[in-house]
Order: structure tokens, then C-alpha cells, then sequence
């Protein structure tokens, strides 16, 4: 029995959905989510899962990063002291240190002078991100290494798996880096499921908290662009170098802008809801 | 002086070294206590911890604090401020009889509200261990916080919300499309409430104002917020900008709130400074708090103690100030402190049952990251035990999908559904507003209206053509 009335009501105000990837104007039956829009967002939830649960393939990645970058040698890779996904979700601490195995290994190749830089490739919460945007990330920072007048020594690039941002603090130590770079997975958002961070921090060592920690946040190819994000990091390294340190007390200098949306002229709060 | 607790079961000798270890081992499973080295080390040593603690008098906690009062304000706040006349009652109780006069027919609404003043942090935590799911709702249910601003909350037979219009940059055009769908879908008489995308002062003002209009141009009986820091909000009064209601995460331990940026004595000046502005209506409540399990422990300022029993003396801290509302954000810490859909649900009704019991105004934001093992079905069943539980508030955003945040919370339908079936209202000064701006056909039935409401129609044709981009 259906009466000629639409079972699903629609909202007009759905064109909303031009000025937000909020999920506005979605309609209703009753009360409750229509069926296209239920199934949606479990595919987006679907694929957040699976990224944060698919294992990085490692082999590929350093395979892939050794071709591009025509490295002598194949990247380094290690492991943290986490054993699976389940431990990794929920000690964070063990996530933070690398295992026995990988100390020795790193202890064998460090070189005995300082380099400028260690770049170490982490699966963090999304092995997706990694795989996809390592290298596309890598050529753009490459670039500005190239680019610029002072010489940059960096240590051998190395991907580790089941790791945190804080594991490149004893990586960094171990290499003899005055700065590390963690490039890792983020935890993906539901739209996001392939979201990179990029944290940078000067004198690593064992220990050091976030405040310590630059980061650059929603690296992929539908948020910040990587050349944009490369020349951001390179500028964040450029002055930790010139004043020896990172974090917050690098990176005060935008603390009282105002965020302008696209959409409202500068300072103004001025939107349709309000118009006269 | 410090004591220590044990028993015989069987053959086996058990001993809790503190009462922090015995409250802590007496907690259900979950992951955050594992992470601190905390846990029961058995099943079995967990309810032997449990038998231990019910056999202890209340009044132990008030002899041996789990944080010394030397080192702590807020185990000072909650030492200083007991009331031993509320507490006469209850005081030749122990923990275990505690939970059933909870539960009995002695302990009515107005029973649990006169006792109240007489409940330490540590006694709520303490009981709640001893409490299955189903007696969490119950009491929880008795228990009733009533508060007002521009309307009230949390009167018997309502649920309300804060419409959470948050945008990854702050863009009014995008905030305010989620503000009018989320007014559209009846939401929002708990709070209009942004997490900004930049955290100033600057920013905060102009989010402010444009809530500030929203709220004025349609005379909506409801109060805004911006969830920025309490000393940002203070700068921002000292501006001459429209606050309604101050903002702070709170946690259980001095040094937890230290790491927040803040003291109780400023959340004493910020409570002063909102209310001098006189702009409530119905009511003087002004502080908007959030909290968590997990909290103490992240900002290494746990002292020892088990998650829960941390956030239970934040509540302390929030009744201190007469918050309009306190929202604790459950599943948003992460799978290290709450693993699974499980473990956040049994936090949400600790949270709720906790709060209310100790006289705050409790909200919940029912909610999931992506890397807990949770979903959507999780989210449901915990917000019709809370809808059951009588829970102040919950969230409401669109389709359940914080864009800035990056966490699932509770939709606009989501609401809708758990007022249907549990047959709950909005707050009263806001149902009213919702029948006579003709969102709702019918408020009572929970019919919304079919067509497009004539106020609403007519702000849409001043919709820009095209959203501009990279200005």
C-alpha cells in the first residue's frame, strides 16, 4: 500500500552541499537516512577500515622508492616491537621503539659523522597513504634539496612497519641526524582514507614529546597538494636548521590569523542564513 | 594512612597493595587501564577486587585520597567542599550496599538529588565497578540535572542536542549550510557548538558573531558556543564578543588540567565573566565542559589510577562551576583507551550514571575514530541506552560525519530516531520555536514538515551562485 506521496522526502537545500563536503541535504524516510545515502557512508566507513587494517607491502614500496630515486641501495627496512595489528591499536608504546633486530641493523650502517637529514617512511594508521604518496612526496621535497644552495646530507631512507610518529626520534639518534622527517599513514577520516602527515623534528632522540614536533597534516592528492606540501616542509627545515630547534616555538608566527573561507569576504561573517 | 586490602578465595591469597590498585583491578576490562599497567591481571582476581571493594565503607574515601591533597587542587576541591550533612544518610554504608539502596525504592529523585553534595568522585567510580549495564541505566534515570540558559535542559522526557556545524576551515557559507540543516532536522537546543578550525582568539570572535546573528535573526531559544580555549573565550569577552557559553576540556588531576592550560581559578574568572554579560534568558548556567576516559593518562597525569576513576573526578571540577552542560566524548581518544564498541559502551553509561549521581548536567558524545573496532550499529545501541538512561544531550551533525574532526558522531536522524522510539522531546522553549517556525508538522508525533519552512525558503535565494575558491 503506497499513496502517491514520495516515500523519501528530499531537501531542497541539497545545493548547500557546494560550500561543504559536510553530509547536509541527505532527505529522509520518516524520519530516518534514505537507503542510497545509508550505503554511502558504509562504503566510506568500509574503506577507512580497510586502510587502517591492510599491512603495507613493504617489498613494493622499497622496490618502488630504490627505481625512482636510482638509490644505490635498496631503503633499510625495519620493524617496530609491535607483533600485529591488534597490539599496534592498542600499545602505542611499543609502536614508539624499534625491535632488536632493527637497532643492530641501523647501528651497523650509521655513519660516524652528522647527516642533515634522516627520512624514514612509517605505515602509521594507513599503509594506503604510505604506498601512495611516498614517492610523488619524495620527488617533490627531492626537488627543493636540488634546488637549493646549501648542501643537505641525508641518511639512508628507511620504511618502517607497525610504527608511530615517535620511532623516528631513535631512528634519527641512531643515524646521526641533526633533524628526522616521519612521513607516515594518518589515522584516515571517512573521506580520507589516504591522508599522509609529515613531522619534522630537530636533535631526535628517544624521549622527546610533540611539543617538540612540527606537523604537516592531510598530504594526498584531494587536500595538499605535494609540491605545496613539500615546499612547506622545506621551509620548516630550513629555519629549524638556521635557529636549531622545531615545534612550537618555531612555528608561533601564524597564531593570530583569522581563517578566511572561500566563500565570505576577508573579516566578514556575512552568509545567506543572515542576509536581509 | 595507607592501607592495604586482601582476601582468600579457595586456596589463593589475593592482596591489593592501595586502594588506587583495588579500584583499579575492580574496573571492567578495557584497554587504556592495560596501556597504564593497571589491570587485573585475571578475570577472576578482577571480581575478587570487586569483592574486596564492596565489603569497604564509603567513608574511606574519605580518609585516603587517591591523589594526595598536598599535591593535587582538585583532590582539595573535593575533600574541601564535602557536605557530611548531605552525606549523614548514606555514611554507615559500604560500597556494596551502597549500589543497592541506589538501587531500591528508597533512593527516589529527590533522595538521590539531597545526597548528592554528599558523594565524592571516588565513591561514584567506586559503586559504578559493582554495576551491571542495565543498573547504570537505572539509577542514571532517577537521577535528574536540570539546567538553564536561554532553555532548559534535561527536564524528565526530553533529549537534546548540540548541533555541531564544524567546517575543516572554518567557511561561514559551509557552517551555516550545516547550521540550517541541522535546525531543519529540529536540532540544536542543547547548543549551537563549533570545534574551530584554528584555535585564536580572532577566530573564535568571528565565530562567535556569526552564531551570535543566526541565533538573533530567527529568535531561536538557544545558546551558542565556540570550543576554543578558556583563556581565548576570556580575551574574547574582554572584546565585547557575543559569548554564551564558556568552552573547557577538564580532566580529573591537577596536572591534567596544568597540560590543558588551565587552573580552577581560572575557570572561576571565566564562570564570572560569562555571567556579567547577563545574557541568558531562563537561566545563569554558562560553562560548557568535555571530558573523557583516557584523558589523565594521555597527558601522563594519571597518578596510578584507573581511566574511569580519573574521569569521575573531573566531574568534580564541572560541578564546581554549574555548567549548563558536560559532554563526556567517549570514543574519540582511540582504541589504546576504549578498544571496541564494547568498551565504549560500557564508558558512555560509567560516564553518564557517574555524572548524574554527582549532580552534573550529563550529555554524551556517542562517537567512533576509524581505527576502533566500532561502527555505526555500536553508535545505535549506545545512544538508545543512553535515550533510555535519560541522558541529558547527545550530538547532532550531518550524517554522522565530522568532516574537521574526522570521527563519527551522532546524525540529526540519529536524534530523531531515538525520540521516536523512546518518545522523548526536544526542550521545551525550543519545541515551541520548532512548531511555530513550521519545521515540524507535528513536534509531538515527531512529524517533520514535508515542505520547505516560508523563513528558511526565503534565506535560500540569497545563496551565492558559486562558492569561490582560493581567495
Amino acid at each position: 500500500m503506497t499513496s502517491n506521496k514520495p516515500i523519501v522526502v528530499e531537501n531542497p537545500w541539497e545545493r548547500l552541499r557546494a560550500f561543504t563536503d559536510a553530509r547536509i541535504g541527505l532527505g529522509r524516510a520518516g524520519v530516518s537516512l534514505p537507503t542510497g545515502k545509508l550505503l554511502e557512508f558504509q562504503l566510506a566507513h568500509a574503506q577507512a577500515q580497510d586502510a587502517v587494517h591492510c599491512p603495507l607491502d613493504v617489498e613494493a614500496l622499497a622496490q618502488q622508492l630504490q627505481e625512482a630515486f636510482a638509490l644505490e641501495h635498496e631503503p633499510l627496512r625495519l620493524h617496530s616491537q609491535v607483533e600485529d595489528r591488534a597490539m599496534y591499536l592498542q600499545r602505542p608504546d611499543f609502536g614508539r621503539k624499534l625491535n632488536d633486530e632493527s637497532r643492530e641493523r641501523l647501528e651497523a650502517v650509521a655513519s660516524q659523522s652528522r647527516v642533515d637529514l634522516a627520512v624514514v617512511v612509517v605505515d602509521g594508521l594507513s599503509a594506503l597513504a604510505v604506498q601512495q604518496n611516498s614517492q610523488p612526496f619524495l620527488k617533490a621535497l627531492y626537488q627543493q634539496f636540488e634546488q637549493d644552495s646549501a648542501e643537505w646530507q641525508l641518511a639512508p631512507l628507511t620504511i618502517i612497519e607497525q610504527g608511530r610518529v615517535a620511532i623516528g626520534d631513535e631512528i634519527g639518534a641512531l643515524l646521526n641526524a641533526d633533524a628526522v622527517l616521519v612521513m607516515i599513514g594518518e589515522r584516515p577520516g571517512l573521506s580520507s582514507p589516504d591522508s599522509l602527515g609529515l613531522y619534522m623534528t630537530w636533535a631526535p632522540e628517544p624521549g622527546l614529546k610533540d611539543d617538540r614536533r612540527n606537523c604537516i597534516s592531510n598530504v594526498r592528492p584531494a587536500g595538499l597538494q605535494m609540491d605545496e606540501a613539500a615546499r612547506r616542509l622545506f621551509l620548516l627545515l630550513k629555519e629549524a636548521r638556521q635557529k636549531k630547534l622545531s615545534g612550537v616555538k618555531l612555528k608561533d608566527r601564524s597564531e593570530d590569523n583569522v581563517l578566511e573561507g572561500d566563500s565570505a569576504a576577508p573579516g566578514s561573517t556575512q552568509n545567506f542564513l543572515v542576509a536581509d | 594512612m595507607a592501607q592495604s586490602f586482601q582476601t582468600t578465595l579457595g586456596s589463593r591469597h589475593y592482596r591489593f597493595k592501595s586502594l588506587a590498585e583495588l579500584m583499579a583491578k575492580a574496573t571492567p576490562a578495557r584497554s587504556g587501564d592495560r596501556l597504564a599497567g593497571v589491570i587485573a591481571e585475571s578475570a577472576e582476581e578482577r571480581v575478587v577486587a570487586q569483592m574486596v571493594l564492596a565489603d569497604l565503607p564509603l567513608t574511606t574515601f574519605l580518609n585516603e585520597a587517591l591523589v594526595p591533597y598536598e599535591q593535587d587542587e582538585i583532590t582539595r576541591l573535593i575533600i574541601d567542599d564535602h557536605d557530611a550533612e548531605a552525606f549523614a544518610p548514606i555514611q554507615n554504608l559500604t560500597v556494596g550496599d551502597f549500589r543497592n539502596w541506589l538501587l531500591s525504592d528508597q533512593a527516589t529523585s529527590e533522595a538521590l538529588s539531597d545526597v548528592r553534595s554528599g558523594i565524592t568522585p571516588e565513591m561514584a567510580a567506586a559503586v559504578s565497578k559493582l554495576m551491571r549495564n542495565q543498573d547504570l541505566i537505572l539509577v542514571g534515570k532517577k537521577c535528574r540535572v536540570v539546567t538553564a540558559f536561554r532553555n532548559t535542559i534535561g527536564l524528565p522526557g526530553r533529549l537534546s542536542t548540540r548541533l555541531q556545524p564544524n567546517h575543516p576551515t572554518d567557511d561561514v557559507t559551509g557552517i551555516a549550510a550545516s547550521i540550517l540543516d541541522g535546525l531543519l532536522y529540529g536540532s540544536g537546543d542543547a547548543v549551537i557548538g563549533i570545534n574551530p578550525a584554528t584555535d585564536n582568539v580572532a577566530q573564535s570572535v568571528k565565530l562567535m558573531r556569526l552564531m551570535d546573528d543566526v541565533i538573533q535573526k530567527y529568535q531561536i531559544p538557544t545558546q551558542s558556543c565556540v570550543l576554543t580555549h578558556v583563556t581565548n573565550t576570556l580575551e574574547a569577552i574582554e572584546q565585547g564578543a557575543p559569548v554564551d557559553l564558556v568552552f573547557q576540556s577538564i580532566g580529573g588531576t591537577e596536572a591534567t588540567n596544568r597540560s590543558f592550560g588551565f587552573d580552577l581559578s581560572i575557570l572561576a574568572e571565566a564562570e564570572a565573566a560569562a555571567q556579567s554579560l547577563n545574557r541568558g534568558t531562563v537561566g545563569r548556567n554558562v560553562m560548557y565542559f568535555e571530558t573523557g576516559q583516557g584523558s589523565a593518562l594521555s597527558a601522563d597525569a594519571h597518578h596510578g589510577l584507573d581511566q574511569q576513576t580519573c574521569e569521575a573526578r573531573a566531574y568534580a571540577v564541572a560541578r564546581k562551576f554549574n555548567p549548563l552542560l558536560v559532554n563526556t566524548v567517549v570514543g574519540f581518544i582511540g582504541p589504546e583507551y576504549l578498544f571496541d564498541g564494547k568498551e565504549i559502551t560500557r564508558a558512555g553509561l560509567e560516564d553518564h550514571f557517574c555524572g548524574k549521581l554527582l549532580g552534573v548536567p550529563m550529555g554524551c558524545d556517542v562517537c567512533y575514530t576509524n581505527h576502533a573496532e566500532a561502527d555505526q550499529n555500536d553508535m545505535d545501541n549506545l545512544l538508545t541506552l543512553l535515550g533510555v538512561a535519560g541522558c541529558n544531550f547527545v550530538m547532532g551533525i550531518p550524517g554522522s560525519d565530522d568532516i574537521m574532526l574526522n570521527y563519527q558522531t551522532t546524525s540529526f536522524h540519529d536524534a530523531l530516531y531515538a525520540r521516536r522510539v523512546l518518545g522523548l522531546k526536544v526542550a521545551p522553549e525550543f519545541e515551541r520555536w520548532l512548531t511555530e517556525m513550521q519545521i515540524f508538522q507535528d513536534v509531538k508525533t515527531h512529524r517533520l514538515n514535508d515542505q520547505l519552512p516560508a523563513a528558511f525558503a526565503n534565506s535560500l535565494r540569497h545563496l551565492p551562485k558559486e562558492p569561490r575558491h582560493d581567495v
